[in-house]
């Protein structure tokens, strides 16, 4: 404790009394929907409409869920966003840390022009292209296939980004020592660049995966079989037929929030220091 | 295989990947829009050259101009919460006489990771009328002596039509993306903070200056690029919101249209009503508001900096 005098330890108990609740009140105000999710998808109907609000477990879940698969698919939407944010990762990974090691360990002809340009993409708002980008979708014929939602991002700036900053750090003596070695230039990205950058490939990993797996606009665009829907278009199409029974919606919530949920519990440090990396180093 | 890349055209190679993607699913499009305002086409039929009729038919259509306000006022009504609780709350932690701060910043950041879409349908359950939890502590609260004075003072009829109200639809919307960002902001301001020398801070210490003396007239200024930042980011982003609003509101843009936001509007034109020419100018006009937001808030806060 400090040895402060006593008027000034009182201000700065009172102080830190107030910056606790604050803090806990807003620490409950974001927890809360998830737990209330969890607990409404263990409700009957007539449990969750009724006064006041339940506020603790039920043990409806399984019959909820039995109505939720009456209605929607729900695990072949889950195995979709799977497969679309998995194979979008790993795609993402290989394209984006090539980049990434271009702009972090070249020097050539046009390099900072190159990378500004890249990063003022950033800021071109999404809705400018959406009515041309679906009308090419449809002309290449990949209207309620998986390619639209994969492939366009596989190289993104942010991820060139991220993976720049993070291989700015390598040693140049490394690499040369590889190419006095021999090695080709694509080898010694493969075998040395990428195990040594591990670190930000789960950083990045991390966010295309959550980025991907929460995709809504252009998946509603695209998918238009319930066989192929994402969680987001599936959790979508139930709002319109919800007023029939609510829990088995939240079943669907909680299916599509769980999994991003444990990941980031998991992954959280990594996460926010990525994002504090690509955000505050100008 | 042995395809070997020089020293001098590997990097060209490495990152050519983004460039051609860009050109094919970015700039392709943005051009192809371009020529698409000109044009009145329903993707079917042929396409008909008709001039600059879009865009009148765009800034004279009252809808739009609704549309655009409900943007504006929602992201208002987001946005200053939104960094005003970040900045606050990150300072808070930053301060370090704080236990479970690991914890705090990862409770504040979990909203921004899940999908609008399944948020969205938790929160319609939070704001129902009769059942929902906001208005049952709304009228808890109500019971405490002194709040119900003070509700009655502001004409607050219990319980609340968030959903059902034209009043209430932008306030709910509001909320529920303020739930959803803030955390990440939370972030940015925290790491922000970090890179402040810590001399400064024992400077004005010494000099006996109060923590809050210390906020305003230490961390705002030094942090004046990164709330640059953050902002530049919430306009583009809430300008352009679509699934917190298309999902509160069924849709449909929820009573009176109130919740109707401009890219729900840019998307009923364009994929409901398959005017392809009139959405792209409409996703034009829109930009150009995104771009005079962005550049009134770097004259805000950037260039005194």
């Amino acid at each position: 404790m400090r040895k402060n005098k006593k008027p000034i330890k009182i201000l700065t108990m009172i102080r830190k009394t107030l910056m606790y609740l604050m803090l806990g009140v807003g620490a409950v105000i974001t927890i809360f929907p998830f737990y209330y999710m969890l607990v409404l998808s263990t409700k009957s109907r007539e449990e969750i409409f009724s006064f006041p609000p339940p506020l603790w477990f039920g043990t409806k879940f399984f019959d909820n869920l039995h109505i939720l698969l009456e209605k929607m698919p729900i695990f072949k939407a889950l195995w979709n966003s799977v497969f679309v944010a998995g194979s979008q990762t790993i795609l993402v990974l290989f394209f984006c840390s090539m980049g990434g090691y271009a702009f972090a360990k070249y020097k050539f002809k046009g390099k900072e022009a190159l990378f500004s340009a890249m990063l003022a993409t950033m800021m071109i708002p999404q809705l400018l292209s959406i009515i041309p980008w679906f009308i090419m979708m449809r002309h290449f014929g990949w209207i309620n296939t998986f390619k639209p939602l994969i492939i366009p991002m596989i190289a993104n700036p942010f991820g060139i980004f991220l993976m720049r900053q993070f291989m700015e750090g390598i040693p140049d003596s490394i690499i040369d020592a590889a190419r006095i070695d021999g090695a080709g230039e694509f080898r010694i990205f493969w075998k040395i660049v990428l195990p040594i950058s591990l670190p930000a490939l789960g950083t990045l990993g991390i966010f295309t995966f959550l980025g991907s797996w929460n995709q809504f606009l252009q998946a509603m665009l695209i998918l238009q079989e319930k066989e192929m829907y994402t969680l987001p278009v599936a959790l979508s199409k139930l709002a319109g037929k919800a007023a029939s029974n609510w829990g088995a919606s939240m079943v669907g919530t909680v299916i599509g929030t769980l999994p991003v949920v444990i990941i980031f519990i998991f992954a959280s440090k990594q996460f926010i220091a990525g994002m504090t990396a690509g955000a505050t180093k100008e | 295989m042995d395809l070997r890349l020089s020293r001098e055209s590997a990097p060209y190679v490495f990152i050519s990947p983004f460039y051609i993607m860009f050109a094919i699913f970015g700039a392709f499009p943005i051009i192809f829009s371009f020529y698409l305002s000109f044009n009145m086409w329903d993707g079917i039929t042929e396409m008909k050259w008709v001039g600059v009729e879009n865009y009148i038919f765009v800034v004279t259509d009252p809808w739009f101009w609704k549309a655009i306000g409900n943007s504006l006022i929602i992201f208002l009504m987001t946005t200053i919460p939104q960094h005003l609780i970040a900045l606050t709350l990150a300072y808070m932690l930053y301060l370090g006489t704080i236990k479970f701060k690991e914890f705090f910043r990862s409770a504040f950041f979990l909203p921004y990771i899940t999908s609008a879409v399944a948020i969205a349908l938790v929160f319609q359950l939070l704001y129902g009328q009769h059942f929902g939890m906001i208005n049952a502590m709304l009228k808890w609260l109500q019971a405490v002596p002194g709040i119900g004075g003070l509700f009655e003072l502001m004409h607050l009829d219990l319980p609340i039509r968030w959903l059902g109200d034209p009043k209430w639809v932008k306030p709910a919307i509001a909320l529920m993306v303020t739930w959803k960002f803030t955390g990440w902001n939370l972030i940015l301001y925290y790491a922000a903070l970090q890179n402040i020398p810590t001399t400064l801070y024992e400077a004005a210490k010494v000099d006996g200056a109060s923590p809050i003396q210390i906020f305003f007239k230490i961390t705002i200024p030094l942090l004046r690029s990164v709330i640059f930042f953050a902002v530049t980011m919430s306009i583009i982003g809430n300008l352009q919101i679509f699934a917190e609003p298309y999902m509160l509101t069924g849709g449909t843009g929820g009573p009176a249209n109130s919740g109707l936001t401009a890219a729900m509007y840019l998307y009923n034109t364009g994929f409901k009503w398959a005017e392809f020419g009139t959405g792209s100018a409409m996703a034009y006009v829109l930009c150009s508001f995104i771009v005079v937001f962005s550049m009134l808030n770097k004259y805000f806060f950037r260039d005194k900096g």
